[in-house]
């Protein structure tokens, strides 16, 4: 198959997505080969060394290829005068599928880790109920559970990309405050329901057991829905970094809100109107009002390959790649531009797209060694797309960088790097 | 008779689905009884209706002692901050073309000073600061920001009465979809 036979679907280098499949994969095969796979005179393949002896034994706790070690979240500096303060993100461009491995789903953390013992934990529910109950972590672990795919995202994530020049970053530094993982846990409909719910009960305020003890408030309504108390992460308890023993998760909500560490929530009539849902956490627009309890996160996208910070080293066909979610229901659909969102083409979608979970999306694109901007664009199950970051900018000011779902452009130039700009 | 027997089998039916779902309940019911009179150590949230005030009291000027010991690390020695994070007085929402947003410019209820460095403050050592020392400094970061005077003696009455100059700043979009 020559390049011609290559479906182009947009401009600058799209392919149709179906080349990704079994067919297409033959016909992209060819193409590289011309350019990249021809036989090496040189190459003979020999027995490697570590087919010529045993290897090591099985292991009570798994372990990466060494290998791999690079792969790495990216945390900041401490700040000595904030201990524990700060967030590490996951290494997008290094990621594949929609669920991130535990050791590389992203954190943010107010006051630091704390060290719980789970037999010392408490969480108690008062306030507004029939009667105050306390349950410890043995207790929870007899409750039914459910387990279910979603997204947690930051709403600080991207935030740079509300300002006035493109920072030179990857998709790890800008973006990396998104993570996937299947959460485990009790509906908290089932706790408060045991509690039994004063009809005067209006809001949830839950806190952590962290040294900042951080508070959100939560309408009732939403509590009752489809929260959890999460108690698994990906079939094995809730790691330390994530609220072990326990912690609140809102499906499709700024991060924030799923507190860890969860200890305590009350019922009340009013929010309390902790600092980080009213000093922090808060949108004030350009008239100066300020946007409180903003909870679902948009609808969004990010291609994690090719990515800020990479280099293209020969021409030839690249899989562009990515991730998409939206806080308001699944992704239905995913387009990628190659030409800095003049003509648009649609991605392949992996298979299962959850509620409020991350779609991997696919497309392949044939570099030609000229320049390129590359943008992917999600619209989700409600008909929400993706705005571009001039729409969202004019819309909702910069004073506030919490919330960016625009979309992000790519750059890649004659020299096959790839970076961060405004397009 | 006809309706006798559909009425005695519905009965039976409804008094094994009422056993089936007691059952059900019961198992789920593992939580353990407690009274809000045990949580008076353990429950810190303080609302903007003056719920979760404690005892104690004290001024600005006392405020001012413990804030230039545990707060200027970070907060600078009249609330100017080390940065934009950490500032605390000064600002104006309508007037500055980026507002600087701090405790005395944004935040919309006193309530939340307290709250805030009762649970979280300082940041070395937090609920270190006894119930009057968490009023003595807030009343001294409201008083750098203009709005309690130097006479004042905050304590949880006086505190209800503060009003924030952005107190109307604020949309509630806990609802919006």
């Amino acid at each position: 198959m020559s390049k011609q036979e290559l479906e182009k679907v947009a401009a600058n280098g799209l392919i149709n997505r179906r080349h990704l499949l079994g067919l297409g994969l033959a016909g992209m095969g060819t193409v590289a080969s011309t350019s990249l796979l021809g036989a090496d005179a040189g190459l003979n393949l020999e027995i490697p060394g570590w087919s010529k002896t045993p290897g090591a034994n099985a292991s009570g706790y798994g372990s990466r290829s060494r290998f791999t070690d690079d792969m790495q979240r990216m945390a900041g500096n401490p700040n000595p005068l904030y201990p524990g303060g700060g967030a590490s993100r996951s290494p997008l461009h290094q990621l594949q599928g929609s669920i991130t491995p535990n050791s590389l789903h992203f954190e943010r953390h107010h006051a630091g880790i704390p060290d719980i013992d789970p037999a010392q934990h408490k969480l108690v529910i008062h306030g507004l109920v029939r009667q105050p109950l306390v349950f410890s972590y043995e207790d929870l672990l007899r409750y039914p559970m459910v387990s279910k795919i979603y997204f947690l995202e930051c709403s600080g994530n991207s935030g740079s990309l509300f300002g006035p020049n493109p920072a030179d970053g990857s998709a790890q530094s800008l973006h990396g405050l998104v993570s996937g993982a299947e959460w485990t846990g009790i509906p908290l409909s089932t706790l408060l329901d045991e509690a039994g719910v004063d009809s005067e009960a209006r809001w949830i305020n839950a806190v952590g057991a962290d040294a900042a003890s951080m508070g959100r408030s939560i309408p009732l309504n939403r509590a009752m829905d489809d929260v959890m108390l999460a108690l698994f992460q990906n079939g094995e308890p809730v790691r330390p970094g994530q609220g072990y023993p326990m912690r609140l998760f809102v499906p499709g909500c700024e991060g924030n809100i799923s507190v860890k560490w969860l200890t305590q929530i009350k019922l009340t009539r009013e929010p309390t109107h902790f600092r980080d849902e009213t000093s922090k956490y808060t949108d004030t627009r350009l008239d100066r009002k300020s946007q409180q309890f903003t909870f679902p996160m948009g609808t969004k996208s990010v291609i994690t390959a090719p990515s800020g910070q990479m280099k293209l080293e020969r021409q030839g066909i690249y899989q562009v790649t990515g991730i998409a979610w939206s806080g308001r229901g699944s992704i239905r659909r995913v387009e990628v531009s190659a030409d800095g969102g003049r003509t648009w083409a649609d991605a392949m979608i992996d298979s299962h797209q959850s509620e409020k979970a991350l779609a991997r999306f696919r497309i392949p694109w044939q570099w030609s060694g000229g320049d390129a901007v590359l943008q992917s664009r999600a619209t989700d199950s409600q008909g929400n797309v993706q705005p571009t970051r001039t729409s969202l900018v004019t819309e909702k000011g910069n004073i506030s960088t919490y919330h960016f779902h625009g979309i992000q452009s790519w750059a890649v130039n004659t020299a096959g790097d790839v970076a961060n700009v405004y397009a | 008779m006809f309706t006798l027997k559909k009425f005695l089998t519905t009965a039976a039916a409804s008094v094994s689905l009422t056993i089936g779902l007691s059952a059900v309940i019961q198992a789920q019911s593992l939580g353990t009884a407690i009274n809000e009179s045990q949580l008076q150590g353990f429950d810190l949230i303080a609302q903007p209706d003056g719920s979760g005030y404690p005892q104690g009291s004290g001024t600005a000027m006392q405020g001012k002692a413990i804030f230039e010991r545990r707060c200027v690390a970070c907060h600078g020695m009249n609330g100017e901050g080390t940065n934009a994070n950490t500032r605390l007085v000064g600002g104006d929402m309508q007037s500055e073309e980026r507002p600087i947003r701090t405790v005395g410019s944004y935040w919309p209820h006193a309530s939340t000073l307290f709250d805030y460095v009762q649970r979280a403050m300082p940041a070395d050592a937090p609920k270190s600061l006894t119930s009057s020392e968490v009023y003595q400094v807030i009343a001294y970061i409201l008083n750098m920001n203009g709005i309690v005077e130097d006479s004042l003696v905050l304590n949880k009455e006086t505190l209800l009465q503060v009003e924030m100059p952005n107190k109307d700043g604020f949309i509630d979009s806990s609802q919006a979809l």
